[in-house]
């Protein structure tokens, strides 16, 4: 499956790209914020209804009541004193909506809020990400219509000056001597004006950054072509600069001039270049490798947008690592280890881990060959400065097949049979209980960090074992699972 | 881009207009709105417009997710065989059953959002997109040895030679298997 499916932090479609973290949200408060925009929208929708309901209905009532009496107020003046904004008798609430800026903007925003949801359900998201993405697009409709939409103010209150020579509370019990000499109640008529309603200055002028600044997106790229019809594109892109954990959005205008897909980086920010592995998933990937792959003179152009996602650098932050990658959720892995071993060979001081143990979890290793290979090299590093214990791993491979069992019997080999590295590959899913526990008696002081790149379900196992196997002392292990890093 | 059934999306559409229009008309009906009968209607067609698209079609390619407990209906729809699978007749139909919505102001808003899923679901029928039920695939039982084994033993070991074995096994002295054993069709 295409890596879309692990995509990280985007906020509120603005201000993605920036470096400061207090401004990155994650994905899941997106979604949040924009279930509460939904349903607070459909209250608003509703209570908006009854307004121009009720506002239609006292003024065409001509019954002398409260509300026929304050809505002939200030009708025929030129001032603007007047509590009902209908003025006829002869209109509906449907007419009124379309005819006044608040109506019409409402129902243009109402509908690109509409729209955007529908095209954003998971299914839609992950089956036809154009449609998602080029809709989502429809935000700008959505801020620039929400603006303008409490500018009018239609609904109104009472103006303070007309508060002191009309207190409503007083004079509501007798509307037919308003305004007369009667020195007794002290009634003028009421007056009112606008209370317009406004957007925080903050959301427009982050939405108009966002599309306005939009840098120039040319990338060079070098092809690597790896096993099993993965391409890894090495790019550089003047004044990029990323963290680990991020993703970018690539588009080649020769394969589709419109589609733009997102691939985590897998390259360290250490590295003078920047990298994706692109996996043959979809039309699009298919259709990327084999341009790469036919070697024309002239190499392919590419766009890049990004980086996007909060940079994960909790992950430096923890004595002892757990990082568990599944399937295509070890991507993330590779940056993140990387970096890891360039701090640690550098000593640098910013890396606190001591200990990582990485869980590798997936059916089969065929297209991950890269990452095997960078397992390899890894491994081969730290033999050679003398710290082979410093990254543990352990390959799981959770699809048993002939093969597979071919591997069983090459117990007694020095290296594993199917990933040639030193650790073993494991079958079936690791049993969380003995891993966190092996880690428990092995760190007994430390603090754990635990990272996943994988599915909800897995998550929710982690989760279990982060609270069961953590000490209630203060001074014993503890492990903190990381939700939503990748 | 080409790859996209626009099907799925007009689908997700039209569903959400049909809640618009029952969450609209039920507002209009329960407040006593003027010209509330068009509200009235408004939730019939709504509730009949949910129970149409709730089931969704099958995707040319890949798999398709289910909606929950759309089975059920997914019998129903399939019942009507061309004037369900066609997608002209889906356009259609909800452009005519949004008409009627458009004239109060409380199910306006079901009307253009499910004039938007007509609109969609015409192009997704330009397109020669069509709608397929989603299946119940038979349990099929898994293949041991990947297909290989054709008459996998029906005993575990240690088997007695053929001759003794066309004997019932109730008449095998000893053997008692600790899983249960189911006899092949031979």
């Amino acid at each position: 499956r295409d890596k879309k499916f692990y995509y990280t932090r985007v906020l509120l479609g603005c201000c993605r790209r920036t470096m400061r973290k207090q401004l990155d949200r994650n994905l899941t408060f997106h979604k949040l914020v924009a279930y509460a925009i939904a349903l607070f929208t459909a209250v608003h929708i509703i209570a908006h209804l009854c307004n121009f309901e009720w506002y239609n209905d006292s003024q065409q009532a001509a019954d002398g009541s409260l509300s026929s009496i304050l809505s002939n107020l200030h009708q025929d003046e030129e001032s603007n004193k007047w509590l009902n904004p209908i003025h006829t008798n002869s209109t509906t609430p449907a007419y009124v909506t379309f005819t006044t800026i608040p109506g019409l903007t409402g129902v243009i925003i109402t509908l690109a809020l509409i729209l955007m949801v529908t095209s954003s359900m998971e299914f839609i998201r992950r089956s036809y990400f154009e449609v998602f993405w080029y809709t989502h697009h429809l935000f700008i409709i959505y801020f620039a219509g929400l603006v303008i939409h409490g500018i009018a103010g239609l609904v109104r209150g009472q103006t303070a000056e007309s508060l002191n020579k009309h207190n409503p509370e007083h004079c509501a019990q007798d509307p037919r001597y308003w305004g007369g000499n009667n020195t007794d109640s002290h009634c003028e008529e009421p007056e009112f004006g606008s209370i317009p309603a406004e957007v925080s200055p903050s959301i427009t002028v982050c939405s108009l950054c966002r599309v306005l600044l939009a840098t120039p997106r040319s990338a060079q790229a070098v092809a690597v072509v790896h096993p099993s019809k993965v391409l890894e594109l090495q790019m550089h892109k003047k004044g990029f600069s990323m963290e680990v954990g991020q993703y970018i959005f690539i588009n080649c205008p020769s394969v589709s001039h419109l589609e733009w897909h997102p691939f985590t980086l897998t390259s360290a920010p250490e590295e003078d270049f920047f990298s994706v592995h692109i996996r043959a998933a979809g039309d699009w990937t298919e259709n990327l490798i084999d341009t790469f792959q036919q070697q024309k003179p002239k190499t392919p152009r590419i766009e890049v947008d990004g980086p996007f996602g909060t940079a994960s650098e909790d992950v430096f932050q923890y004595e002892v690592a757990m990082l568990v990658g599944a399937g295509i959720g070890v991507t993330p892995f590779a940056s993140v280890l990387k970096s890891i071993w360039y701090k640690f060979q550098h000593a640098d001081q910013r890396l606190k881990t001591k200990k990582i143990y990485f869980y590798w979890l997936c059916r089969d290793t065929g297209a991950f060959t890269w990452f095997n290979d960078l397992l390899a090299s890894l491994e081969q590093e730290m033999e050679e400065s003398g710290k082979t214990g410093f990254l543990n791993y352990r390959l799981f491979l959770t699809v048993w097949d002939n093969s597979v069992g071919q591997a069983a019997f090459n117990f007694d080999n020095d290296t594993d049979v199917v990933t040639g590295l030193k650790q073993k590959t494991a079958f079936g899913r690791p049993m969380w209980s003995n891993e966190f526990s092996a880690v428990a008696t092995a760190h007994p002081r430390s603090v754990v960090g635990v990272f996943l790149c994988g599915p909800q379900a897995l998550a929710k196992s982690l989760q279990k074992c982060c609270h069961q196997y953590s000490s209630l002392d203060p001074r014993k292990v503890k492990f903190y699972f990381n939700k939503e890093n990748f | 881009m080409g790859r996209i059934e626009w099907a799925m999306w007009a689908n997700e559409q039209a569903l959400a207009s049909g809640l618009i229009l029952v969450t609209g008309g039920v507002v209009a009906v329960a407040a006593q709105f003027k010209g509330w009968p068009f509200a009235a209607y408004a939730i019939a067609a709504g509730v009949f417009v949910c129970l149409l698209e709730y089931p969704r079609g099958k995707r040319k390619k890949g798999s398709t997710m289910e909606r929950c407990g759309q089975k059920y209906l997914t019998a129903v729809v399939k019942v009507f065989g061309p004037i369900t699978r066609n997608y002209y007749v889906r356009a259609i139909l909800h452009a005519a059953l949004a008409v009627p919505a458009g004239f109060l102001l409380s199910t306006i808003l079901g009307t253009a959002c499910l004039g938007i899923a007509s609109a969609i679901y015409l192009l997704a029928a330009i397109r020669g997109e069509e709608w397929n039920p989603i299946e119940q695939k038979p349990q099929e039982r898994p293949q041991v040895g990947g297909g290989t084994i054709k008459q996998p033993p029906a005993m575990p070991p240690p088997r007695p030679p053929a001759d003794t074995r066309k004997k019932p096994p109730a008449e095998v002295a000893g053997q008692e298997n600790p899983i249960p054993v189911t006899i092949e069709a031979e």
